[in-house]
């Protein structure tokens, strides 16, 4: 590398391998999973059997007498250190250990310490709690109007402008109600020539990353460390910091590699309860939990979603109302936030004057749900493109040429009011017609296998408006090191981040150093969700590589070489301070602007800094005698804007499909009585080898983001938000039933075809 | 719980080693708190992910469910012994190149079983390999890219050996 002569880089658009790759394929990468440290305790919890009540008592007697047991905490403890142990992003309404009441069935009651886990476990089944139970309600609709209410009065956090009315409201399971008008609805209703309505629903999936929750802590009193598996370490700390009424800087937050996230793992999870348990111990603790306990820990939103359209009599949608019900659990994590954004978006990709949207984050005493790979938008997509292609069945148009009809294009208002810009959705869907080969003839198949296909466009707003800020170090020996706060979870971003790092300083990516998340050394990132990374961490480390490279051309100067010279970075160095040594550092933050939407009508002039699109189409054959269904080609496309890293962000595409497409046919999480009946992979079946299609092709549309960094954008989840109404207009294709519960099970396609012909089978 | 401890010995990545362990201590836990290897993890905890996966006289096992004790006598590899020294094997090699991991944590499974695939049939067509690795799950879902990976491995097995 040399600071006078910048050539073009090269970086960006190359398919490196990840920078981790050797440790990964060794064993030896680091996650919190593999840390132990001198006299650490582990945690075992107790936890609600009861979806609702009040706890008369807990006996921790018999618990006690386990021989090898340190000590056993209940909230009465983290009172103590804590006295008002509530968090939460959105709410202040989690407690770290429930106080007084349970909420849902697995919420954390008491914690059993002891230096080994088994003892802890066997401790954990002897502690005895007495409810008295109180009734529950577990279905958003039914929430919204229940008589019985998950909690008391409303608790908001203040971090958001559009939750402060519901400070101390009570009696309500309404977390946020989210409005959007746009143009006349009412009138486009009463105007139009043909109206559609549908309503669709999704059920309660989650995350299970391979690595489940961890979290250490440590503590001198004074300064505490949290070595955790999270998405966000910084709100980690101003969390952490907030609860136990400190300064940010006496909270220090490591973040190794990540076991997968999701959007599992953010905000707080276990970190509160390891910060409580190491201040009232004055202990390391570690709690690690068991794959059962992500059950109980987060999932992802089940939803109802009611649509209606106004259609004319040539097939243009004139008006659309959306009304979505997000059951958010008994505790509200980010669903408000879900509830907003993903609410913008819930017309679709289509160019409708007049949109009404209502967007419900209801609580219910059902284990909380947040973010997942998607923020509610696969939900949302799940219904407009099924509800989009019944239209076209309906007015007997193609369902493609439908679409092209009535597709939101650039230079044209989306619901919000604000015009879009290098969305790409016609991009897309055009290049996912011609990878179906969408007007050649379609074999139907015969006999008692019948074949269908269908296409499905998606898209998201990202989160907004966000903040990161990068840090790049060049030392004296040239060798770059980039302080990054992006967690990698698996996605590829410390690669991504170091190609972009060595675009702008003209070194191969290879050779830069990503350092992870420590609140001590790397700067402030809001989160590494949302596919907000590329875009706003990309902006800052581009900003911060910049800022080093203006350093070195000043250093160059002032040592009097000139512009255009190739003398070595380190001679630089020298020439200055005479010896190896020295640091440049370059900084950068970045964050986009952003307009709020105006309270009660939804609108803004700018929503968003960019859109994310994806499309996915399916063929498939019903087996007519058993209701299977087999994918014969799934195809995914996105714009992903300038893809940084080619074959990461195809993978990250063939990841997500597959991931959704496990959301599709067999996730679910049973409930009895708010008890998950099958919390295990035995009973909730992921997708493995055995359901991938026999082909996919995953490919970006040729894109660039106008005000992305090197025109990148976001990618993490495009590959989600096709893939299950694309599954059900397929099946309606090649067998004439509509499915409109998630999953889409071989029993549930059953069922419908007998029904279909009047044979309904019994329950 | 029992606290009836037992001395076991066992040869690990190739050398001879000595351990005391619990009646309930599982393979893993034996691996990570005794000798530091973390690379076989727990994560399903019922034999049906394959994360935890260690070979046990070159025989794959579910180091979550395989008591520690059981281990006396026998040869356990782990994936800290598959490369040699800093120069890895092929399989790790073509996983790399093929992309074939995203987080990492079922890393560790997909290659020992991949070994053992490519042991069994050399150049395996892609039911095969489906079928051969169907019991190790993938969250990030980067099944495509193992499939390539392990073909790849195959073509790398066979320049070596030839």
């Amino acid at each position: 590398m040399n600071a006078i002569t910048p050539t073009p880089g090269g970086q960006v658009g190359r398919s490196i391998p990840r920078l981790e790759a050797t440790s990964k394929v060794t064993g030896r990468v680091e996650y919190v999973h593999n840390l132990r440290l001198p006299g650490m305790l582990s945690v075992k919890l107790v936890r609600s059997t009861v979806a609702h009540g009040r706890i008369k008592s807990i006996d921790v007697e018999e618990a006690l007498k386990v021989p090898g047991v340190h000590r056993i905490v209940t909230s009465e403890d983290v009172l103590k250190v804590i006295p008002v142990p509530y968090y939460g992003p959105a709410f202040h309404d989690q407690p770290i250990l429930a106080i007084g009441k349970v909420h849902f069935v697995g919420e954390p009651v008491a914690a059993v310490l002891a230096s080994d886990p088994h003892v802890a476990e066997q401790a954990a089944r002897l502690v005895v709690v007495d409810y008295e139970e109180l009734p529950a309600v577990f279905d958003e609709v039914e929430a919204l109007k229940s008589k019985t209410v998950v909690h008391e009065q409303l608790k908001p956090a203040g971090t958001f402008p559009d939750l402060k009315h519901l400070h101390g409201v009570r009696d309500t399971n309404l977390a946020l109600d989210f409005q959007l008008v746009h143009g006349d609805p009412a009138k486009a209703f009463a105007e139009a020539d043909h109206v559609f309505e549908h309503t669709f629903r999704t059920q309660q999936v989650l995350h299970v990353p391979l690595e489940p929750y961890v979290s250490v802590a440590e503590t001198d009193g004074n300064t505490m460390t949290i070595h955790t598996a999270s998405q966000s370490p910084s709100f980690v700390r101003l969390e952490i910091a907030r609860l136990l009424g400190w300064v940010e800087n006496r909270v220090r937050v490591r973040v190794p590699f990540l076991g997968g996230g999701f959007g599992g793992k953010l905000y707080i999870k276990l970190e509160a309860l390891v910060a409580a348990l190491s201040l009232i111990t004055m202990r390391p603790v570690k709690l690690a939990l068991t794959m059962e306990e992500q059950f109980y820990t987060l999932t992802k939103h089940a939803s109802t979603f009611r649509i209606k359209s106004a259609v004319s009599k040539d097939g243009r949608v004139t008006g659309r109302e959306c009304e979505v019900w997000w059951n958010g659990g008994a505790y509200a994590d980010i669903g408000p936030r879900i509830t907003q954004k993903s609410g913008f978006t819930a017309p679709g990709p289509y160019d409708i004057e007049n949109v009404k949207i209502d967007s419900y984050a209801l609580y219910t005493n059902l284990p909380p749900a947040g973010a997942l790979r998607g923020f509610g938008i696969p939900q949302l997509v799940w219904a407009y493109e099924s509800h989009t292609d019944l239209i076209a069945r309906e007015l007997k148009i193609d369902p493609v040429a439908f679409r092209r009809k009535n597709l939101l294009r650039d230079g044209r208002e989306q619901a919000t009011g604000t015009v879009v810009r290098d969305m790409g959705a016609d991009a897309c869907l055009e290049r996912a017609a011609e990878l179906m080969n969408w007007d050649a003839p379609f074999d139907r198949g015969s006999g008692t296998i019948k074949r269908g296909r269908a296409i499905a466009v998606g898209f998201k707003a990202s989160i907004s408006p966000t903040t990161s800020v990068a840090v790049v170090n060049v030392a004296a020996d040239g060798s770059c090191t980039l302080f990054c706060g992006t967690v990698d979870m698996g996605q590829g971003s410390d690669t991504a981040m170091a190609q972009l790092v060595a675009e702008v300083l003209n070194i191969p990516a290879e050779t830069v150093r990503v350092v992870h998340s420590d609140t001590d050394v790397t700067p402030y990132d809001m989160a590494t969700l949302g596919s907000r990374s590329t875009f706003h961490m990309g902006h800052a480390v581009r900003l911060a590589a910049e800022d080093a490279r203006a350093k070195l051309a000043a250093l160059a100067t002032e040592v009097g070489v000139a512009p255009g010279s190739n003398v070595p970075i380190r001679e630089l160095f020298v020439r200055k301070y005479k010896m190896q040594a020295g640091t440049i550092v370059g900084t950068g933050s970045y964050i986009p602007d952003y307009t709020s939407p105006h309270q009660g009508t939804g609108q803004s002039a700018n929503v968003t800094p960019f859109w994310m699109v994806g499309a996915t189409g399916i063929e498939l054959e019903v087996d007519t005698e058993t209701g299977h269904v087999k994918i014969t080609k799934m195809i995914n496309v996105a714009d992903v804007g300038r893809a940084i890293n080619p074959k990461i962000v195809e993978s990250q595409l063939s990841g997500a499909a597959i991931m959704q497409l496990g959301f599709t046919t067999t996730e679910k999480m049973e409930f009895e009585g708010g008890q998950c009946t099958n919390a295990s992979f035995a009973d909730y079946k992921i997708p493995g080898f055995a359901d991938l299609p026999p082909t996919m092709t995953n490919v970006v549309v040729d894109a660039n983001q106008h005000n992305g960094p090197f025109g990148a954008k976001g990618v993490g989840e495009s590959g989600t938000f096709g893939v299950s109404p694309a599954y059900a207009n397929a099946i309606e294709d090649a067998v004439g039933v509509r499915i409109t519960t998630l999953p889409i099970t071989p029993e549930k396609v059953y069922r419908a075809m007998c029904a279909a012909r009047n044979e309904p089978l019994e329950d | 719980m029992s606290t009836a401890n037992k001395t076991i010995h066992f040869t690990l990545n190739g050398r001879p080693v000595t351990a005391e362990v619990a009646p309930h201590h599982t393979l893993v836990e034996l691996l990570q708190n005794q000798f530091n290897l973390n690379g076989a993890r727990e994560s399903c905890a019922q034999g049906l992910c394959g994360c935890c996966t260690v070979l046990v006289d070159g025989k794959s096992v579910s180091g979550c469910l395989y008591l520690a004790s059981f281990a006396d006598g026998t040869a356990v590899d782990t994936i800290e012994g598959v490369a040699d020294g800093v120069a890895l094997d092929p399989v790790q090699e073509a996983f790399i190149e093929a992309g074939a991991f995203q987080c990492g944590f079922c890393t560790s499974g997909f290659i020992l079983m991949t070994k053992q695939l490519l042991d069994a049939h050399p150049a395996p067509d892609d039911d095969q390999i489906r079928h051969y690795l169907a019991g190790n799950l993938c969250r990030c879902a980067t099944y495509p890219e193992i499939i390539r990976a392990v073909k790849l491995a195959a073509t790398k097995r066979k320049t070596v050996t030839a």
